[in-house]
């Protein structure tokens, strides 16, 4: 230990910036990145919320990313028989028709 | 209005609100420094003004004691003011809306309200700068600090008052415990390295000295206690720094001499 210690003198400082740069270029991205996303899902499926109901375990919010775009995608499974209602009418209730809701819709932010 | 801020603990913020508060209210600044560490307060100590607090920051945001009668004013230094932090250890009882009070009633009365932030990046913290124009993280040159100072300027341009009304927080850098023969043998992170990685610019270089203990040992800033040192010097310049004026920067190994033989021997 002490002879590697004696080896390396005069030479732990560049080591240690390098492990900064590289960690903090990770952290900077990273860190904005799980709020951003929380934020998102929570206002994305409020705002659905109000005029579809669905189950709220089966959404999926994905995030891609290639070098000059991303893209967020949420799929939101509505099951046959979902309601909506129109918010300036909350007593009138629409039914989907199954012609509407047979699949899985998707959004595509 | 002023946060000392550094997200890790033992950095020097405390040593540094003292020292930069009494320098700058030794050139005639009316100055008042903040104790933001709820539950583990220290600037008092530091300053000397444990056994004189009564009335603490928790006191005036409660309403218990009014601001005046809260604010302690140096026996030393007639321009300078200290606002202790509580023992409580009700964190809660800091909020918001009671800080934002505080500063604002103190803003007018002051040319600087320096706020000494707590260590970590909880409540206390964000708090501290929360209503921050300038912030000086306090950095050592080494892995660990400077990776909290990264955390904290990701904070102070996003979480601050300033930030969301889409403005900057001005941001500068007071390396502490610099040790200028270790970072000759490579040792020790180089300042250049260091502003580098976070991008700030630099507002001092404040050597490693056995003063700074021996001013918080007898409770006097260590810009008051002995104001020739090497760390009082740097920090007598930082503060010059602050009010706009244009110092050369200044590298302790370079411009010192017996003093900083002194250092290095002791330390090599």
């Amino acid at each position: 230990m002490s002879l590697f210690h004696f080896l390396r003198r005069g030479g732990s400082a560049p080591i240690a910036r390098e492990r900064l740069q590289i960690l903090l270029a990770h952290e900077r991205t990273a860190s904005s990145q799980p709020d951003l996303l929380a934020v998102l899902r929570e206002e994305i499926l409020a705002v659905i919320g109000r005029h579809v109901s669905f189950e709220p375990e089966k959404v999926q919010i994905k995030v891609s990313r290639d070098k000059s775009t991303s893209t967020l995608a949420v799929d939101i499974e509505i099951p046959n028989g979902g309601r909506t209602f129109d918010a300036a009418h909350p007593h009138s209730r629409l039914t989907f028709s199954p012609r509407n809701v047979s699949r899985t819709d998707q959004w595509v932010v | 209005m002023l946060v000392v801020t550094s997200g890790k603990g033992g950095v020097g913020k405390t040593t540094s609100t003292a020292a930069l508060g009494a320098a700058l209210a030794h050139g005639g600044q009316k100055v008042v420094v903040i104790d933001f560490d709820i539950g583990l307060r220290n600037l008092d100590l530091v300053m000397g003004a444990e056994r004189r607090v009564v009335f603490d920051l928790i006191n005036v945001i409660n309403g218990v004691a009014k601001l005046s009668q809260a604010l302690l004013r140096d026996r030393r230094l007639e321009n300078l003011y200290l606002l202790a932090a509580s023992q409580t250890r009700d964190k809660d009882a800091l909020t918001e809306e009671g800080v934002a009070n505080v500063v604002e009633e103190l803003r007018p009365k002051f040319d600087w309200v320096i706020c000494d932030s707590p260590a970590g990046i909880e409540r206390g913290a964000t708090l501290a700068m929360r209503h921050a124009d300038v912030a000086i993280i306090v950095t050592n040159p080494e892995v660990s600090s400077v990776r909290d100072s990264d955390r904290i300027i990701g904070l102070l341009d996003s979480k601050t008052a300033k930030a969301e009304r889409g403005e900057c927080v001005e941001k500068k850098i007071l390396i502490t415990r610099y040790h200028s023969p270790r970072t000759a043998r490579g040792e020790m992170l180089p300042i250049d390295d260091v502003l580098e990685i976070l991008s700030c610019p630099l507002l001092g270089i404040i050597p490693e000295s056995q003063e700074v203990m021996r001013a918080s040992n007898v409770g006097s800033p260590v810009t008051l206690n002995n104001a020739l040192s090497a760390p009082a010097r740097a920090y007598f310049d930082a503060a010059r720094r602050l009010k706009g004026e244009h110092i050369p920067m200044y590298v302790p190994s370079e411009s010192r001499g017996f003093l900083n033989a002194l250092f290095g021997r002791r330390a090599a």
